[in-house]
């Protein structure tokens, strides 16, 4: 059995392998532990609190679905969090 | 009588911003934040793991408290505006406490960087609450790129020193179109108040309140604080005099003759 093909991001600063093909909205998802509709919203109805640059560029939720992610981006996830 | 405060096209009735920075958990935190009055709340962007997930965003929600994003820890202004638009989008709000400083040690805005992600952040329709130096001159050309508002440091970030230049930040307030709001240095309520009394029209402050050692307590100070500085402030101060000027009536004075030392 071969395992299907990876690649490598740097996914919030860490490197980190992911499938081949994969898009922004399933890794998002998998980052964050929820579950999103086509449109980058949460699946639970909540507001999602979260974006995205992909190699320092802002990526909308909205383009997450379509956008597939290729060898050697680096990824950032961000949410606010405590600060003056 | 109404004395709300209109800002970033939002009626306030608090003219206190707490800021989310520096609380030792997020349950006193909250306890401080309902204490403080506040209706806006300034909260940094950072990386999902690095910020633990989302819990601020969402006590936020619970709270029906209004983030306001911050660009803390920019150095330059095309960080800031990067910063800018992953808060806009994560947030979904178009407010942005634009902070571009110099260095570490003062955490001090940088002019010229500040002026420009400004400009660049207005014109791609920010609300731009503009965190910069108590320079009455820095303060004006924000106002003419277009901030919503202008926030003058009272004293650099974190260090509770009060307010340095209060001869400034009162020329600022004076000289403005758009709210004043006095960010940073605050370190006791006195200080809040003689923000309002030199005529801001709002206080951001943060530290000072997470770091006291009762911290929903001071929270509590600091609204009365900017509540009553902001009543003195309309009310009135008398003018300062060198000699006093007695306050009961001269008639009608008993006599009992002469000092007994005579």
């Amino acid at each position: 059995m071969t395992s299907s093909p990876e690649i490598t991001v740097v996914l919030d600063g860490e490197t980190t392998r992911l499938a081949q093909g994969i898009t922004l909205r399933e890794t998002v998802a998998r980052h964050i532990g929820r579950e999103l509709g086509p449109d980058g919203t949460p699946a639970d109805g909540g507001r999602l609190g979260v974006a995205v640059a992909v190699d320092g560029a802002v990526v909308p939720r909205r383009e997450w679905h379509a956008h597939v992610i290729a060898a050697g981006s680096t990824i950032d996830v961000v949410t606010a969090t405590q600060g003056g | 009588m109404d004395d709300a405060l209109v800002i970033g096209g939002e009626r306030l009735t608090s003219r206190l911003i707490m800021g989310t920075g520096g609380a030792s958990s997020l349950a006193t935190l909250e306890e401080s934040l309902v204490a403080s009055g506040t209706e806006v709340t300034t909260v940094a962007i950072r990386r999902y793991a690095a910020a633990g997930g989302n819990s601020v965003f969402a006590m936020l929600e619970r709270l029906g408290v209004r983030a306001l994003p911050n660009t803390a820890g920019c150095f330059t202004a095309r960080d800031a505006v990067l910063t800018a638009q992953l808060a806009r989008e994560a947030l979904e709000t178009d407010w942005i406490k634009l902070e571009v400083v110099a260095d570490e040690d003062t955490l001090l805005p940088d002019p010229v960087e500040l002026l420009t992600a400004a400009d660049q952040l207005v014109a791609d329709g920010f609300s731009v609450f503009a965190y910069t130096n108590d320079d009455p001159i820095l303060a004006r050309r924000l106002q003419d790129v277009g901030v919503a508002a202008v926030m003058p440091a009272g004293a650099p970030i974190g260090t509770g020193l009060g307010i340095l230049n209060p001869h400034h930040i009162a020329m600022i307030a004076a000289a403005a179109e758009v709210p004043v709001v006095l960010d940073a240095g605050v370190g006791t309520a006195s200080d809040a108040a003689l923000a309002m009394e030199l005529g801001c029209d709002a206080v951001l402050l943060a530290s000072a309140v997470t770091r006291a050692h009762d911290a929903p307590l001071m929270a509590r100070a600091m609204r009365a604080a900017v509540q009553a500085g902001r009543d003195a402030y309309r009310a009135g101060r008398i003018p300062r005099r060198s000699l006093a000027r007695a306050s009961s009536p001269d008639e009608g004075r008993i006599d009992a003759g002469p000092a007994l030392a005579d």
